[in-house]
């Protein structure tokens, strides 16, 4: 994806307010083009680090390049130049109109020709119609997207989204999502803080979970490899009489389990290997099969896993 | 080196001017302070009898003149005391501060946003006395007295150094406030040293020459460098958003231990695919 130097390099990255800490020895990448997931409960430091990296505030400890610049306060101007921050508060000016609150920052990017790009990024979210509108006057969900129209205005490198679609309505949300991938097949790397584990699970190619310090970094489906031994789930019409006569076998299962009456928990090491055998050995036994999947841990599933028993939490 | 772009500084001036007016407490706050600061310079100027002598006048009117030069002092107060916690309330400041912006630029920007409109209403307010006075003054020498050269040349010179002060202290409190009220309150104690520099010379125990006047000028713009620079220590973006500065380091130094990240990663890389 384009250029090696990544979009993001955070190293050791730690923040401390008072005697709390907010931050401990964070570490990761992000590549150029990357839709980055960043998830964590309340409280467990993600607008920090947003922050930190929009160069808002600065470290306790440690380093980060931004679009490869160093983090430092004397590049701040140049770093926030080529990134836009969407808090989950777009933060509109309420007493201006969407047009007078784009031609603002529009201003403040130095942007040439700002008509043609507030026009630009108001298409991009919808919002060509009501360009008008004193924002004060704006659903929630309208001001999320002018505040998404504001982060498009400089074209950024870096979009730093925070819950982008918190208070859309599905069609909205979805208008989002696709605004996100566009983005995506555009090379601009985008870092989405969101509580939507769903959302994350759709559109980042890499997910990170927080919570003050850095729990794990990975694709979302090398993540649910990791942290769950894969698994069938087999539902017979009636109880099998001797279940371990038909698992215990050579059909390839490690260990099982009676989930519900008929329901059996298989741990494999290869569905795709053990699925035929057990169905084989099924039937031989006289079970009558309604069903054998594989079964699927979501996004969800690694997050409550982690981050539920993370001591950090409690 | 200071570095300043004309551009950002414009805009975010147009964005504060915008702002005044569509709000009814700026655009009255304008309106009723100099109708109000007005009303003692006339009555004064009024009462002034056709046969009083000239030595007479020239003091009537050296403290009436004063008065004027409070709207100055009060009028921007109100409006810089709203500048920053009135961003951070619509929760427009850390957009604002994501930007390129430098704080001198959004400083400057709020600043001439706010003495504009006000050396404007002080001005204007000088020029509409000197009307009704021509107008109406039995006194033939109160206008004259009125447009005397020192008293021109200080309006001129007092009101945006005034201006400059009383907006430098509304800044300063906007910065730490956490309540509009509350900052525009404690902003108009910015017309405070104007007030007394006047009760000090309408009682008579300075007496308003030239020197004074050029002294007065001096120390203001003395007072107004060393205000700015105060607004711009306090104007940072870490206790603007946080509410208080950078921490350094702890003491013991590097002594937390090592997070315990698990980076998963099957096809060995981090470009995302």
């Amino acid at each position: 994806m384009g250029s090696a130097v990544p979009a993001l390099t955070v190293t050791n990255l730690a923040k401390r307010f008072g005697e709390r800490s907010a931050l401990e020895d964070v570490s990761f990448d992000v590549a150029r083009g990357e839709v980055f997931g960043f998830l964590g409960p309340n409280g467990a430091g993600k607008t920090t680090t947003v922050r930190i990296l929009g160069t808002l505030i600065a470290p306790t400890s440690g380093s980060a390049e931004v679009d490869g610049i160093p983090l430092a306060a004397a590049n701040g101007t140049e770093i926030r130049q080529r990134i836009s921050i969407m808090p989950e508060n777009p933060g509109l000016y309420r007493r201006l109109t969407v047009q007078e609150n784009l031609e603002l920052f529009a201003g403040l990017y130095g942007i040439r020709a700002p008509r043609a790009r507030i026009s630009s990024a108001l298409d991009a979210v919808n919002l060509q119609d009501r360009s008008g509108d004193l924002c004060g006057s704006l659903s929630k969900g309208l001001s999320q997207r002018v505040g998404l129209a504001r982060a498009l205005l400089n074209d950024p490198a870096i979009m730093f989204l925070d819950e982008p679609t918190s208070g859309l309505d599905p069609v909205a949300a979805r208008e989002v999502h696709d605004l996100i991938n566009s983005l995506r097949q555009r090379g601009v790397t985008v870092f989405l803080t969101t509580h939507r584990l769903e959302e994350a699970e759709r559109l980042c190619d890499r997910v990170a979970i927080l919570n003050t310090r850095l729990l794990l970094v990975g694709r979302p489906a090398e993540l649910r490899v990791s942290l769950f031994r894969r698994s069938l789930v087999v539902e017979t019409a009636a109880p099998l009489a001797v279940p371990q006569a038909v698992f215990n076998g050579d059909a390839g299962v490690d260990s099982w389990s009676v989930d519900g009456a008929a329901t059996y928990v298989l741990t494999v090491a290869d569905p795709r290997f053990a699925a035929p055998r057990i169905t084989r050995a099924l039937v031989a036994a006289g079970a009558d099969v309604v069903s054998i999947a594989e079964s699927r841990h979501s996004l969800e599933d690694v997050y409550l896993e982690l981050v539920g028993d993370d001591p950090a939490r409690r | 080196m200071i570095r300043i772009d004309g551009g950002r500084l414009a805009a975010v001036a147009r964005k504060e001017i915008r702002e005044f007016r569509r709000s009814p407490f700026i655009i009255g706050s304008i309106a009723v302070f100099p109708l109000v600061f007005m009303i003692n310079p006339l009555v004064v100027i009024f009462a002034i009898g056709a046969t009083v002598k000239a030595a007479t006048v020239q003091k009537a009117v050296g403290g009436t003149f004063l008065v004027l030069l409070i709207v100055p002092a009060v009028v921007p107060a109100t409006i810089a005391a709203y500048s920053v916690v009135g961003e951070r309330e619509q929760g427009t400041l850390e957009p604002l501060l994501s930007t390129p912006v430098r704080r001198l630029e959004i400083l400057l920007g709020k600043a001439l946003a706010a003495i504009v409109p006000s050396i404007a209403v002080a001005y204007l307010l000088f020029a509409l006395v000197v009307l009704l006075a021509r107008l109406f003054a039995s006194n033939p020498t109160v206008v004259s007295t009125l447009t005397e050269g020192p008293h021109v040349l200080a309006e001129a010179l007092f009101a945006p150094l005034l201006a400059g002060w009383s907006i430098a202290v509304g800044t300063a409190i906007s910065t730490r406030a956490s309540d509009v009220r509350i900052a525009q309150q404690l902003g108009a104690l910015a017309s405070l040293p104007p007030l007394a520099a006047t009760a000090l010379v309408s009682f008579q125990v300075i007496t308003p020459s030239v020197g004074v006047a050029l002294g007065f000028g001096f120390g203001l713009l003395a007072i107004d460098v060393v205000m700015w620079r105060v607004v711009a220590t306090l104007f940072d973006r870490e206790r603007l958003i946080t509410g208080s500065r950078a921490t350094p380091p702890p003491a013991r130094g590097g002594g937390e231990p090592p997070g315990t990240v698990r980076h998963i990663s099957m096809t060995g890389g981090t470009d995302g695919g």
